[in-house]
C-alpha cells in the first residue's frame, strides 16, 4: 500500500485491473492557475504541476460524461448577485454543472443554493400539471381548460366588480421580458394593482434613494466593493443572503486592510467576519445613522465641497442630528456613544467608505425615512459617485431589480415613468395602441365614504393596492376599500404566500376570495393553506432555467440566461401562459402586435427589443438582445474590479459587463453603461453621470442644481435641469438632431414640441446630442438631504408599532393614522392600543426574522430540493441563553411562539443562542407548511409538497406599514416564548 | 508530481455549505451521507469561525493503518481512495479518522452500515476512469478530467481551496501576507495558543 509521496509512474497503484490508459497529460497552466484561484491572488512563482491520473474525458470509452456534451450559461434564479450557472447537457438532459469562472461576478463560485441548483428543473416535487381544486380535491385538468375557465371566470369579475377586482401578483423570479408583458397585461386589463416582492423587500428602498439623487437601485456593484476602505453593512446578513457577494468583501477587506463594521441587532455570520460589531435595538437606525452623524459634525469631519457642490437642504438634516446627542441615541438605540464616535471617525475619514444595508433597514414602518438617512449619510462624507463608495443596496431576488425596473409595482408603468397621463401616451406610443383605448379599460369608481368619484382617467393614474394589503383589500369592509369593490381573485405568479405578514387574516382574505389561480413551478402556501374547497387553480411554470431571457442584476447588469433543457413536465413559461391568457381575453392581438410569436410563444429577443424602443428614462435602450449575448460570450474579458472589457475587443471594446443601466441612446451607440451611478469623474460616454435634477431647478429661491460641479467633458459647466426640446432650442442643440429625428420628434410632441423630453423622445436623438456635448440627458441636480414631498421630508425616528419601550413612544410616536394606496393605515391606532393595554409585559420579546443561506424568499423551492433541505430541517427561533434560562427552554426542544393579534401562535424548535441579545428572538421566514401548530402537508397536492415543511414566521408578525410604499413590518414586533 | 490537498481559510469561510450541495450535485450523492460538511466553533459569538471539512486525505492515513481488509490505496497525486467492493462496513476507519469524513448508508452495529462513503477528491475508485460502475460506486471522476473538486472550485468565497499542496500553500500565504493578522487556518489558535484580533 502506497503511503509516501509519489514522484512519477503510473497513476493507480493498488487495484491490478484498473486501466491505466493513455500517458498522464500536465493539464493547462492558466486553467489551473483559475481554478485554484490563484489569478486573483496575483502568484507569480507557481509551476506547471503534473498530476498523475489526467486524461482527455473523450479518450475513455463509456464515459460518464460522453463527447456530446453541449454548454448552456444561465443565471442562477435565487438572489440578485447573478451568478453564471454553467450547465452541461446532455440529449436534453442536464447533467452536470461546471464552475463558471469567466464570470466577473462570481468566478466559478456558488453557494449551497447556487450549487444545487440542477436540481430544479429535475425536481419530482414540482407541481407537474394543470390542477384545480374540485370539492377540496386537486383534480389534474388541461392547459386548455385551465386557461378557458380562468379567462371565463376573471371576465365574469371583471364585467360584474370591475377590473380591479382581480389583483395581479407578479414575480421577481420572471426575466426582464416576462414582467414587462406581466405589467403591459395589467395596463391591457385596466388595473394598476400589478405588485411583485419588492414591494416586501426593497420598495422603501427604491422609493426613499430614488428620492434622494434620482434613481432607486445600487449606486455601485459588488465587484466595486474591492475597492473600498470602509465598508458599513446596517440591516444586512450577506454571508447567508448574498453569499457570492462576500467574496467581494472579504477580499477587499484583505486587499485594502479595510474596516468592516456590522450594525445588527445580531451578531449575524457577517458580524463574524466584521472589524466591528454595533449591535443596536431593532428599529432604532435613524437614531444610530443619526448618532454617526452627530459626531461627523460636531467634529467637521463632512465632505463641505461635496455637500455645497451637489447636496440640498444639508442644513435642515443638521438641526434634525443636533437632537441626537450620544446620550440620548444610547437611551433609545443601546449603542454607547464612544462605539460610534469610532463608526463615524472610520466613516468619514478612512475613503472610500460605503453603506451596504439590505432588508434590516427596509422592512420597517419607517423604511423609506431609514434609507433616506442612509443616503443622507453618504451624502454628508461625500460618499456617493466614486468607486469604492455609494449606497450599495442588496437587492433580494435573482430579477428584483429588473422586475422592478418593469414597473411591477402600484405605483408605475415600466421604467419609472409613473402613472401620469404623459406615462400612459409615452406607453400607448411604443406599444402602438390608442391612449384612450387604454383609458376604456380603466373603472369608473362611485363616490363612497365620503370620497369623490373617480374617473376611468383618474382610475388610471391612480396607484392600485401593495401586496403587503391584499387580504385587507378582500376582508375590510367595502367602503374602506378605494376602489368600486375589494379583490376578489388572486393571479399570483411566482411568489410565495407566506411572505407577507400577519398570515391568520391573510388565510381568512383566502377563504372569501372568489378566484385563486397560482402559476409557479411549486403549489406554494397559498394553495396548501387548507382555506378554500373550489375556484383554486394552480398552473405549472417552469423555472427561469428552462427559458430564455436578462435578467438585472443588483448592480443593474443585465445577463442573458439561455434555456437550459425544455420545461420540465407540462410546465410553460411565463410568456407562453401571458400570451395564452391575453388569447383568450381578446387582447393578444393588440399586446403582441410588434413583438413575434413564435408556436404560440413570445420570442424573449422581441419584447427586449420592445423594452429598449420604450425604455429612455432608465437608460434601458441600449442593452440590445444582441450585446447581451456577446457579453455572455465574451464573460472573460471583463475586469474583476472595474467590470470593464478593454477598448480594443470587437465585440464588447469598453463596454462595462451587463450594460448597467443607465445605458444611453441605442445600441448603435454603443454607449458601455454606467458601472457607477453619478460619477463626475467619467465623461457620460465613459459610464459617467450626476445627480438627476428630478425635482424641479428651484425651490423657495434655493437651486436644486448642482454647483460648479459637472461630468468630465461636459459643454455645460454647472448645473443644468433635464433635457426637453425647449431647453434644447435654448442652446441652439435642437439643430445637431437629423431630419429623422425631428420628424419622430415633431410627430410625438404634436402641437407642443417643447416638451418632448429626453425619456419620451422615440428617435434617441435627445440622448445622442446629449452624450456628444458630455451632459447627462436627466440635468444635473443636487442631491436632497430634504425631500419635500414625502411624509417625513427630513427622517426622524418613529418607534415601532409594537415597540418593547411604551415610554418612548409619547416622544417618539409612528405616523398619524391616514389612507395610503387606496387603504386605512391605521398604525397609530395599533401603537396606541398596544401601548394602553400594557403589550410589552405580555410579550416583552422583540421578535424580528431575516434569511438563511440554504434557502430562498417563501422558500417551497429551496426546501423541495433534498439537497439544500437536509441541511435545515426544521423550522426554528433563536432565543437569547438568559431567555431561555428565565423559560427553563432547553436548546433544541419545541416552543410556542406567540404574537400579540390574532392570538398567533407558532411551534418552533428552540435554538438557544447568544447570537441574539437578551430580550430580542429571531425566525427565519422560510419556512411554511406548518400552521399554529397543525402540519399542512396533506392538502399540497399529491408528490408536490416540499421536503421540509415548518411553521411561517409570519403566522406571528404584526400590523405596520410604511406610508410611503406600504411596505410591511418584519424586523421588529413583539412576541412571547414557552416551552411546548 | 502533484500533491493533492485542501485548506479551508477560516477567516474567508462564511458557513454557505456551496461546498456541501456541490458535492451533493456532482456524486448524486444519496440523503444521510455527507462527504463534505461545515463545522462552526463559537456560533454565536464573537470569534466565530466555520472550517468546511472532508477526507483530507492524509499523507498517513490513519484510515488505511486500521483497515482490517486494506481497502485504501493512495493514488499518484496522493488521494485516499479505497474500494467498496472490498470494503466491509466494519466501521474502524470511523473511529480511526479525526475529521468523521467515513460516512456509510445504514445505521447498525458492527458489520451492518453497508459499504463506506467518502470524499473521493473528486477522483473515483479503482474500476476505470469514467466508467459507469465507478460513477455509481463513487461519483464523477473529475481528477481524470483535468479539473479539481467542485466543493472548492465552487466555494463562494474562495475559502476552501484544493491543488498541489504547494500551490495552495502558496496561494495562502500570499492572503496572510495581504491581510497582515494572524494565520486564520483552522486550528491555529489552539496550536500556537495565539489570541490574533483582527
Amino acid at each position: 500500500m502506497l503511503i509516501k509521496r509519489k514522484t512519477g509512474g503510473p497513476g493507480r497503484t493498488f487495484h491490478p485491473a484498473v486501466a491505466i490508459g493513455d500517458t498522464p497529460r500536465a493539464i493547462d497552466r492558466r486553467a489551473f492557475l483559475r481554478n485554484s484561484g490563484l489569478v486573483a491572488g496575483g502568484l507569480a512563482a507557481a509551476g506547471s504541476i503534473q498530476l498523475g491520473s489526467v486524461r482527455k474525458a473523450q479518450a475513455a470509452g463509456s464515459s460518464a460524461i460522453g463527447p456530446d456534451v453541449t454548454i448552456k450559461k444561465n443565471i442562477c434564479t435565487h438572489c440578485s448577485v447573478g451568478c453564471t450557472v454553467t450547465a452541461e447537457v446532455v440529449n436534453g438532459v442536464w447533467v452536470g454543472q461546471e464552475p463558471s469562472f469567466s464570470s466577473p461576478i462570481n468566478r466559478g463560485t456558488h453557494c449551497a443554493k447556487g450549487a444545487a441548483i440542477r436540481e430544479l428543473v429535475s425536481s419530482d416535487r414540482r407541481l407537474k400539471y394543470p390542477m384545480k381544486m374540485v370539492d377540496g380535491q386537486w383534480t389534474r385538468i388541461s392547459w386548455d381548460q385551465a386557461i378557458d375557465e380562468i379567462g371565463d371566470k376573471i371576465t365574469g369579475l371583471r364585467d360584474k366588480y370591475g377590473p380591479d377586482s382581480v389583483y395581479w401578483l407578479g414575480s421577481a423570479k420572471f426575466t426582464n421580458e416576462a414582467a414587462y408583458i406581466f405589467r403591459k397585461f395589467g395596463a391591457f386589463w385596466g388595473t394598476n394593482s400589478v405588485d411583485h416582492q419588492a414591494r416586501i423587500c426593497h420598495s422603501t428602498t427604491v422609493a426613499g434613494v430614488a428620492n434622494t439623487w434620482g434613481y432607486g437601485a445600487q449606486t455601485n456593484s459588488y465587484n466595486d466593493i474591492r475597492n473600498a476602505k470602509t465598508m458599513i453593512i446596517l440591516g444586512g446578513n450577506p454571508a447567508e443572503a448574498h453569499p457570492v457577494s462576500l467574496q467581494h468583501l472579504l477580499s477587499g477587506k484583505e486587499i485594502n486592510r479595510a474596516n468592516m463594521i456590522v450594525i445588527d441587532p445580531r451578531f449575524t455570520r457577517t458580524a463574524a467576519h466584521a472589524t466591528e460589531y454595533v449591535r443596536i435595538r431593532s428599529g432604532t437606525d435613524i437614531p444610530v445613522v443619526w448618532g454617526i452623524l452627530w459626531h461627523i459634525f460636531q467634529n467637521g469631519w463632512e465632505d463641505k465641497e461635496f455637500i455645497s457642490q451637489r447636496v440640498y437642504a444639508m442644513d435642515d438634516v443638521r438641526k434634525e442630528v443636533a437632537k441626537w446627542n450620544p446620550e440620548e441615541v444610547e437611551r433609545v438605540s443601546g449603542v454607547p456613544g464612544e462605539q460610534l464616535r469610532r463608526v463615524a471617525e472610520t466613516f468619514a475619514k478612512e475613503k472610500p467608505a460605503t453603506l451596504i444595508w439590505c432588508m434590516g433597514a427596509t422592512q420597517h414602518t419607517v423604511g423609506t425615512a431609514n434609507v433616506r438617512a442612509l443616503c443622507i449619510l453618504c451624502l454628508a462624507t461625500g460618499n456617493v459617485g466614486k468607486p469604492g463608495t455609494g449606497a450599495n443596496i442588496f437587492r433580494g431576488h435573482t430579477n428584483v431589480q429588473g422586475a422592478t425596473d418593469m414597473g411591477l409595482d402600484v405605483t408605475s408603468l415600466p421604467l419609472y415613468y409613473g402613472l401620469v397621463e404623459g406615462a400612459w401616451k409615452h406607453w400607448a406610443r411604443v406599444w402602438d395602441v390608442e391612449y384612450d383605448w387604454l383609458q376604456s379599460r380603466f373603472d369608473e369608481v362611485p363616490a363612497k365614504a365620503g370620497r369623490k368619484a373617480r374617473t376611468r382617467k383618474e382610475s388610471m393614474e391612480s396607484p392600485g393596492i401593495t401586496s403587503t394589503r391584499w387580504f385587507d383589500g378582500v376582508n375590510l369592509p367595502e367602503e374602506q376599500v378605494d376602489q368600486r369593490t375589494g379583490i376578489k381573485a388572486m393571479m399570483v405568479f411566482g411568489h410565495g404566500g407566506n411572505t407577507v405578514t400577519r398570515l391568520p387574516e391573510a388565510v381568512k382574505g383566502l377563504a372569501k376570495l372568489d378566484l385563486l389561480v397560482v402559476a409557479d413551478p411549486h403549489p406554494t402556501t397559498f394553495a396548501a393553506l387548507d382555506a378554500r374547497r373550489d375556484n383554486t387553480y394552480l398552473l405549472p411554470i417552469c423555472t427561469s432555467l428552462e427559458m430564455d431571457g436578462s435578467r438585472t442584476a443588483s448592480n443593474r447588469s443585465l445577463q442573458w440566461g439561455e434555456q437550459i433543457v425544455k420545461p420540465a413536465f407540462e410546465s410553460k413559461n411565463d410568456y407562453e401562459v401571458v400570451y395564452r391568457l391575453a388569447a383568450k381575453l381578446g387582447l393578444a392581438d393588440k399586446m403582441f402586435k410588434n413583438i413575434k410569436v413564435v408556436n404560440g410563444v413570445p420570442e424573449a429577443e422581441d419584447i427586449l427589443r420592445e423594452i429598449n424602443r420604450g425604455g429612455w428614462s432608465t437608460g434601458y435602450c441600449g442593452q440590445s438582445p444582441e450585446r447581451l449575448k456577446a457579453h455572455m460570450r465574451n464573460q472573460v474579458k471583463f475586469d474583476l474590479v472595474t467590470l470593464r472589457a478593454p477598448k480594443d475587443d470587437p465585440e464588447v471594446g469598453g463596454d462595462y459587463y451587463g450594460l448597467p443601466w443607465p445605458c444611453w441612446g441605442k445600441p448603435e451607440l454603443k454607449h458601455p453603461g454606467t458601472h457607477i451611478l453619478y460619477n463626475t469623474n467619467l465623461h457620460i460616454k465613459e459610464g459617467g453621470g450626476t445627480f438627476r435634477a428630478r425635482f424641479g431647478t428651484e425651490r423657495n429661491g434655493v437651486t436644486l442644481l448642482a454647483e460648479d460641479s459637472f461630468a468630465k467633458g461636459s459643454e455645460l459647466t454647472d448645473g443644468y435641469p433635464e433635457f426637453t426640446m425647449a431647453v434644447f432650442k435654448k442652446l441652439g442643440w435642437d439643430k445637431d438632431l437629423t431630419a429623422d429625428e425631428m420628424a419622430s420628434i415633431t410627430k410625438i410632441g404634436g402641437a407642443n414640441i417643447d416638451a418632448v423630453s429626453w425619456a419620451t423622445d422615440l428617435s434617441g436623438g435627445i440622448q445622442r446630442v446629449c452624450l456628444d456635448r458630455g451632459v447627462t440627458p436627466y440635468g444635473n441636480g443636487k442631491a436632497r438631504a430634504n425631500a419635500w414631498n414625502l411624509p417625513d421630508p427630513v427622517p426622524v425616528h418613529r418607534e415601532p408599532i409594537y415597540t418593547p419601550r411604551p415610554d418612548l413612544v409619547a416622544k417618539y410616536p409612528t405616523r398619524p393614522d391616514e389612507r395610503q394606496l387606496r387603504m386605512p393605515n391605521i398604525g397609530f391606532s395599533v401603537q396606541k392600543a398596544a401601548v394602553d393595554r400594557g403589550i410589552a409585559k405580555d410579550f416583552p420579546i422583540i421578535l424580528t426574522s431575516g434569511r438563511l443561506v440554504e434557502y430562498e424568499g417563501g422558500g417551497e423551492e429551496t426546501r423541495s430540493n433534498p439537497w439544500l433541505a437536509e441541511l435545515q430541517q426544521d423550522m426554528f427561533v433563536e432565543i437569547n441563553t438568559g431567555d431561555a434560562a428565565d423559560r427553563g427552554i432547553k436548546d433544541g426542544q419545541f416552543v410556542w411562539v406567540s404574537g400579540p393579534e390574532n392570538n398567533a401562535k407558532a411551534k418552533v424548535k428552540a435554538l438557544v443562542t447568544d447570537r441574539v441579545g437578551k430580550g430580542v428572538a429571531f425566525m427565519p421566514f422560510h419556512f411554511s407548511g406548518w400552521y399554529q401548530g397543525d402540519d399542512m402537508r396533506k392538502f399540497y397536492p399529491h408528490g408536490t409538497d416540499p421536503v421540509v415543511l415548518g411553521e411561517s414566521s409570519n403566522n406571528t408578525t404584526t400590523y405596520g406599514f410604511d406610508p410611503v410604499t406600504g411596505m410591511q413590518e418584519t424586523k421588529c414586533t413583539l412576541c412571547q416564548i414557552r416551552a411546548v | 508530481m502533484a500533491r493533492m490537498k485542501f485548506l479551508c481559510d477560516a477567516d474567508r469561510c462564511i458557513e454557505c455549505n456551496a461546498c456541501v450541495t456541490a458535492c451533493k450535485n456532482e456524486h448524486e450523492v444519496p440523503w444521510g451521507i455527507n462527504r463534505r460538511r461545515v463545522v462552526t466553533l463559537n456560533d454565536g459569538k464573537p470569534g466565530e469561525r466555520s472550517v468546511s471539512m472532508a477526507c483530507m486525505h492524509c499523507t498517513d492515513a490513519p484510515c488505511a493503518a486500521v483497515c482490517p481488509v486494506n481497502c485504501f490505496y493512495t493514488t499518484a497525486d496522493a488521494v485516499v481512495l479505497h474500494s467498496k467492493d472490498i470494503c466491509i462496513g466494519c466501521g474502524y476507519c470511523f473511529y480511526a479518522c479525526p475529521f468523521g469524513a467515513p460516512q456509510y448508508p445504514k445505521v447498525g452495529n458492527f458489520g451492518s452500515r453497508g459499504k463506506m462513503d467518502k470524499c473521493t477528491y473528486c477522483a473515483g475508485g479503482p474500476e476505470s476512469d469514467f466508467s459507469t460502475i465507478e460513477y455509481e460506486k463513487y461519483g464523477s471522476n473529475r481528477l481524470a478530467e483535468g479539473k479539481l473538486p467542485l466543493c472548492a472550485e465552487m466555494c463562494s468565497t474562495k475559502a476552501l481551496l484544493a491543488g498541489d499542496g504547494e500551490m495552495i500553500a502558496q496561494i495562502y500565504k500570499q492572503r496572510v501576507i495581504k491581510r497582515g493578522y494572524g494565520s486564520g487556518a483552522w486550528g491555529w489558535k489552539t496550536a500556537y495558543r495565539e489570541t490574533v484580533a483582527i
